[in-house]
């Protein structure tokens, strides 16, 4: 029996790490200088704010792939370490959309599964900030059912010939490469997962096209990316043809464990409290408490999910859980928020809170999506649980 | 047993003696435990059999430090016997008898032997010659309490105040689970005191702590068996646990058990800082814990009543003893609205820019 935790899920207590609390001063600072100026609606993009610039400043800092090893431009620091930079960076908003998935799945993906050779060419630039990763996972008629994917891979020469189009593919235009999630083998019905890989995208190859699809609010994030007769290099294969669902399924508790997956929202409790503080009365601080019990546990959670990737458990599942109650809270805060604060006169502050609401309002639906959906994520948690 | 609550912490092997006071404590609960022990519990009876056999095995004083009568275990690992007590919803004042013990033993006050208690509030006055006047309410078991630990205001500056059973009027009630919570008074009777080593709102708070710890282990009880449940119970030919509306109320069930568990060892470790006298206190991390698991235990005993069906409804079904101390631990020193306003009040003043630095800080 273990401490605290469950008898089916364990989240053991984040190791103590005093070179992650050492850091965080380190982090502070820097956001101070490189953040605290931006205006509030940009601060509430949280992982969606693009800015090269400054994931290439992170880079020069040596705080993009701070875990690898230093021969691919890591720093071999650890990972609580890794998740202190990223709650801090994503707390003061700062804009790490463009380097985000490369940092975060991209790279570990290419550290498990890559050639030498492809270690040594792509690390080194997604470390320094140079190159981004998109993810080739959702096609047209392939959401929640990954497995259905029919783009399809074929060999041809020592290389591959591509056919079909990815959709939902979260900044396309601002990337260098994709992973891409396709077909290799024939679909079989008894092993739905058999026959599918992973491949390294240049997407500035001939036959891919990248069309803009505008999300709710008109902002460009998504594209559709149509490969035809794509020619890929033998060397391209990530990992080994034929294990995609293993390797894809790997890369889950990376993706969805972290801190964004609880502080999407974060900015809009930090405006609220700003327009709050003058007057608050109980309602609001009773609001309050409860939003900052959720996040308080949720980090915890989160943490130890991240102690328990360090030592090299797999946490899919707690994963799972983390991101389903992180969504929630992300989800929460807008509807709380909009609720304690009435309409007055338009100071600064009163307009940098209704925009951030608005923002954060509008984009939340996204939160039980983005990553796997609510039910999904239930549905991993209730096989975990041993019910189906 | 000398390893530090780091040492504990970093490495899993390390948490030897939390994890041997649990499994003995657990194993005797299983035996013990029994279904004609709960009906005279249920009937106003005392169980002083099942008390003497955690008695004897030193668990309501394995909190304390090995001067005091412990032995010297972690504080943080002592409390985690409370998640045991809760995984067995267990009548009986394990967790007041321990914060009591706590309690007296910074304050240098003996520890009488026997179950203890803490009152939830009290208005109590301490006269110059060391007599007790006044009330308590919210005293869990006080009926059967060897004494009850109150602060009080002494002529000097609060004071914390073990009233002794036996010079105490009670006036007996039941919380929502049917056990015992007392309202006692006293009237100018002498009492063991010292000045207090902390304020009213920490020992209400450490009381919040073993509330939460305790509705941690209910909630893990109450997911394991509706998850079991509803693996055995078959309607339309197949077990109700292959419906997926059904999974998906389980999943939020073990999440909201998961996410108390986490709360809750959260708590532990604040009180494990306090006892010690150091560490940021217990605020917020014991606010936080206490409305997570309190909101946790609602939307969990919903869930597992539902998926239960009308047998979870029943006097015989087990279910209720669960999900009925989770309503009682989470009325108990203090409901969601209190901490969290205790919570929010501490956010907000922390301001815009403070408020991720408080969030880092608990
Ligand atoms: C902001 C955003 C960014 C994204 N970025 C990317 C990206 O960069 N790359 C990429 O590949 N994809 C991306 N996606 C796509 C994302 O992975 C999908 O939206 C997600 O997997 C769900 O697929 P879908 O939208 O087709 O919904 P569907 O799978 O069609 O689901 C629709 C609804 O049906 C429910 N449902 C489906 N199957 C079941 C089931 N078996 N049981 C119960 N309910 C079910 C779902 O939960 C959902 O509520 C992004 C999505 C969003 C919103």
């Amino acid at each position: 029996m273990s401490q605290f935790t469950m008898s089916q899920f364990a989240f053991p207590p984040p190791p103590p790490s005093p070179a992650a609390d050492a850091f965080r001063a380190e982090i502070r600072d820097f956001l101070a200088a490189e953040v605290e100026h931006r205006p509030a609606l940009d601060r509430a993009q949280s992982w969606n704010g693009l800015d090269p610039a400054f994931s290439r400043k992170l880079g020069a800092r040596g705080w993009l792939g701070l875990t690898w090893p230093k021969r691919y431009g890591g720093q071999e620091r650890s990972g609580l370490e890794r998740y202190v930079l990223l709650e801090e960076l994503l707390a003061a908003g700062a804009p790490v959309g463009a380097h985000w998935i490369a940092e975060r799945q991209s790279g570990p993906s290419l550290l498990r599964y890559g050639t030498e050779a492809q270690k040594a060419a792509i690390l080194p630039r997604i470390a320094a900030g140079e190159c981004f990763f998109c993810i080739g996972m959702s096609e047209p008629d392939s959401g929640s059912d990954l497995a259905s994917v029919r783009t399809r891979a074929e060999r041809e020469g020592d290389g591959w010939r591509v056919n079909g189009t990815k959709l939902w593919t979260t900044n396309a235009t601002h990337c260098h490469l994709m992973i891409l999630f396709c077909r290799t083998g024939p679909l079989d019905r008894e092993h739905r997962h058999a026959g599918t890989s992973q491949f390294l995208v240049d997407l500035t190859l001939p036959g891919i096209t990248i069309r803009p699809v505008r999300n709710l609010v008109g902002e460009h994030h998504f594209n559709e990316v149509v490969f035809e007769d794509v020619r890929l290099p033998g060397d391209a294969l990530l990992g080994r043809e034929g294990e995609g669902w293993a390797q894809v399924t790997g890369e889950l508790a990376y993706e969805r464990s972290g801190p964004e997956r609880f502080l999407s929202s974060f900015r809009l409790l930090v405006e609220l409290v700003r327009v709050l503080r003058p007057a608050a009365d109980a309602r609001a601080e009773i609001a309050l408490g409860r939003l900052g019990a959720e996040i308080i546990t949720l980090r915890r959670m989160s943490r130890s999910v991240a102690g328990l990737l360090q030592a090299g458990a797999d946490p899919a599942l707690e994963a799972a859980m983390v991101k389903d109650l992180g969504a929630l809270v992300e989800q929460a805060i807008p509807e709380i928020a909009r609720d304690l604060v009435a309409d007055g006169p338009p100071t600064p502050q009163a307009r940098a809170f209704a925009e951030v609401l608005a923002y954060t309002t509008l984009h939340a639906p996204s939160f039980s999506l983005r990553g796997g959906t609510r039910e999904i994520l239930r549905g991993i948690i209730a096989r975990g649980l041993g019910l189906r | 047993m000398t390893n530090s609550q780091a040492d504990a912490r970093s490495d899993p092997q390390a948490d030897d003696a939390g994890a041997m006071l649990r499994e003995t404590a657990d194993r005797l609960l299983a035996d013990r435990l029994t279904p004609q022990i709960r009906a005279r519990g249920a009937a106003g009876e005392w169980p002083g059999d099942l008390w003497a056999a955690l008695d004897e095995l030193g668990l309501p004083a394995a909190i304390l430090p090995e001067a005091a009568g412990g032995f010297g275990v972690p504080v943080a690992d002592a409390l985690s016997l409370l998640t045991v007590a809760g995984r067995h919803a267990l009548p009986l004042p394990l967790a007041d008898t321990m914060l009591a013990g706590l309690a007296l033993a910074r304050a240098g006050i003996a520890i009488p032997p026997g179950p203890l208690a803490v009152a939830q509030g009290s208005e109590v006055r301490l006269d110059a010659a060391g007599r007790a006047t006044g009330q308590a309410w919210g005293v869990s078991f006080g009926r059967h309490a060897r004494a009850v630990v109150v602060l009080a205001d002494g002529p000097d500056g609060p004071v914390l105040v073990a009233l002794p059973r036996d010079a105490l009027a009670i006036e007996p009630g039941l919380d929502i689970a049917g056990d015992p919570c007392d309202a006692v008074r006293v009237e100018a009777v002498p009492a063991p005191s010292a000045p207090a080593p902390f304020g009213a709102a920490e020992l209400r708070a450490a009381g919040a702590a073993t509330r939460a710890l305790m509705m941690a282990g209910a909630l893990d009880a109450v997911s394991a068996m509706t998850v079991g449940y509803a693996n055995e119970r078959r309607q339309f030919g197949r077990a109700i646990g292959q419906f997926q509306a059904v999974q998906q109320s389980l999943a939020v069930l073990a999440g909201q058990a998961a996410s108390a568990a986490v709360a809750a060892g959260l708590a532990a470790e604040a009180v494990a800082a306090w006892a010690g006298a150091s560490g940021p206190g217990l605020l917020p991390a014991v606010a936080a814990a206490k409305v997570r698991t309190g909101e946790a235990a609602g939307q969990g005993t919903a869930i597992a009543h539902q998926v239960h069906g009308a047998i979870g409804f029943t006097q015989e079904h087990r279910l209720h003893r669960y999900t009925g101390r989770l309503r009682a631990w989470r009325d108990a020193f203090g409901r969601e609205a209190e901490w969290a306003q205790v919570l929010g009040r501490h956010l907000i003043a922390a301001g815009p820019d403070g408020l991720w630095p408080a969030i880092t800080a608990a």
